[in-house]
């Protein structure tokens, strides 16, 4: 068991304030880190990691610190958000590098061990350039586990996954995160850490925004106001139909068609085709209008 | 051989740029065969094809691609995060790279400037100017390494160092010439195997004790630089 503690970490460059007065302490379990682009995850990351100094305040790793300190990466793994590989090597290669450059008794155990968990052994004497982005992220997470670290920082690990492989790597997060180890991952997409259970970071403009609970948090965040632009066969009929239905607060007659302002985001869009249908409305466009991370992050800033 | 310097070797030969190697040690290799073949008087074709063109610009210039190669390419690209996530003494991952970019420099530079020297005078000026290459590249190989963790820009920066501090500078102001590999390597040749072909400016005390500067100071600045690098945050 490992605690990563962070006492008011700032960082910042130039005039420019990446992070801001950050303190928190990450147990066992899964952590989100959420926050829009440009919040300041990956900078705290690599101050987690050691890759980066904090301009102010400290971070530890059981009471060590992880800057200008190597040995913190026996117990610890990135896998950063960059996508880079020796394309040239395969997979089985490039992990049992790893394993030899940690100085693992028996890399070649150790190698095929963290393929295994990440479910790459059909492809692993491809090379990796060859791989599907899916693909090479698992490789990289091969790589950084083959060590079975007590710390994972993983910076955006379901970028460019499919469902089914951000699913899968979603449970082996939870899978190690239920073995005791400390697992934190960044995502700037709300709707990507639906399956994640325990506790969430937010990052908003370098500060911690929220932090806590993920059903509390997420609770918040499809409970706020949506707006949905409209178009249809009858937008004067249908606006009336749509006032009558408790999960809408307003809705706004336009030439161009309906702006409407939904409570509840699920009531709503399952309400729409049954008013639709009942009034032999024809929908032509439903696009949620205010879907901009900046907005929902606001708002639970606000919450 | 350590896993660093695997890595660093396959890194280096699977790359093109390991291709824009062949062409310069070749250059050397045919002009001095030509001018041999040609019965030219080596008096006149020594010094500015094993002087002006192996000493002052094949050798550097080499170094410059392979020492700025082992780690500054890892650093451009992003994979040298594998590395530096694991818990090894910096030094560790350091000196397998320079051993590997000074061998590399070596073997290639060293070669042709032997045959080069055997054709213009005899296999001692050779065996010289070969081991003084060596020397040199492992000087050399220490500067753009370390240059490589400095800068964003090793490659640039190393080639104003050759071509404006050791080429041009060097032949105006001689104070300059204190501070040039290129002259210590002349130095150092001409002390092994005196021909009259090269031309020295620096004194071999000198010439060896910077030499031995140059390349261990180089070296424990990549080491310290290696410690506290950063990684610049992705913008996406």
């Amino acid at each position: 068991m490992s605690t990563l503690s962070l006492t008011g970490v700032s960082r910042w460059y130039g005039n420019v304030v990446a992070v801001n007065d950050i303190s928190m302490a990450l147990g066992p379990g899964v952590t989100g880190l959420l926050g829009p682009n440009g919040a300041g995850k990956t900078t705290l990351l690599h101050m987690m990691a050691g890759f980066l100094a904090p301009s102010r305040g400290t971070v530890t790793l059981d009471d060590e610190p992880t800057w200008r300190n190597p040995d913190v990466y026996r117990r610890l793994g990135l896998v950063s958000e960059r996508e880079a590989v020796q394309g040239f090597l395969t997979a089985y290669e490039f992990v049992l590098a790893s394993a030899k450059l940690h100085r693992l008794p028996d890399p070649a155990a150790a190698a095929r061990r963290a393929i295994d968990l990440v479910e790459l052994e059909s492809a692993q004497d491809r090379r990796i350039g060859t791989y599907s982005k899916g693909m090479r992220q698992r490789a990289r997470v091969a790589a950084a586990l083959v060590h079975d670290p007590q710390v994972l920082l993983l910076d955006e690990p379901f970028n460019g996954m499919d469902p089914r492989q951000r699913l899968h790597m979603m449970q082996l997060l939870h899978t190690l995160g239920d073995a005791g180890r400390t697992i934190l991952f960044s995502s700037h997409i709300l709707e990507e850490v639906e399956q994640v259970s325990g506790t969430v970071q937010v990052m908003v403009a370098g500060r911690l925004a929220a932090s806590g609970d993920f059903r509390t948090i997420r609770r918040l965040m499809t409970n706020r106001p949506h707006v949905f632009a409209v178009r249809s066969t009858n937008d004067r009929a249908l606006a009336v139909a749509l006032i009558a239905e408790p999960s809408v607060s307003g809705v706004e007659l336009d030439p161009t068609g309906l702006t409407v302002r939904a409570g509840d985001y699920g009531a709503f869009t399952r309400a729409l085709p049954r008013i639709a249908l009942k009034q032999g409305i024809r929908v032509r466009q439903l696009v949620p209008s205010d879907e901009s991370l900046e907005s929902v992050f606001s708002y639970l800033v606000e919450a | 051989m350590s896993t660093v310097t695997w890595i660093t070797a396959r890194g280096l030969f699977g790359r093109r740029r390991f291709l824009l190697l062949l062409p310069l040690p070749l250059v050397l290799l045919g002009l001095a065969i030509l001018c041999r073949s040609l019965g030219v008087d080596p008096g006149e074709w020594g010094p500015p094809v094993l002087v002006g063109l192996g000493l002052a610009v094949v050798l550097p210039v080499v170094a410059l691609i392979i020492g700025t190669g082992v780690l500054g390419a890892e650093i451009d690209d992003g994979t040298v995060v594998h590395i530096l996530t694991k818990p090894l003494p910096r030094w560790q991952i350091v000196l397998p790279k320079l051993a590997v970019a000074a061998g590399v420099t070596a073997v290639t530079v060293a070669v042709p400037l032997y045959v080069a020297g055997v054709l213009a005078d005899s296999v001692r000026l050779g065996l010289a100017l070969a081991f003084a290459a060596a020397l040199g590249a492992l000087a050399y190989s220490a500067l753009f390494l370390a240059l490589s963790l400095v800068t964003r820009r090793p490659v640039l920066l190393g080639l104003v160092y050759v071509l404006i501090w050791e080429g041009l500078l060097g032949n105006f102001v001689s104070g300059t010439k204190v501070l040039s590999i290129q002259q210590y390597v002349i130095a150092l040749a001409d002390r092994l195997a005196p021909s009259g072909l090269l031309e020295t400016s620096v004194s071999v005390p000198v010439a060896s004790v910077m030499t031995a500067l140059v390349s261990v100071g180089f070296t424990v600045l990549a080491i310290d630089r290696l410690r506290s690098f950063s990684v610049a945050g992705e913008t996406s």
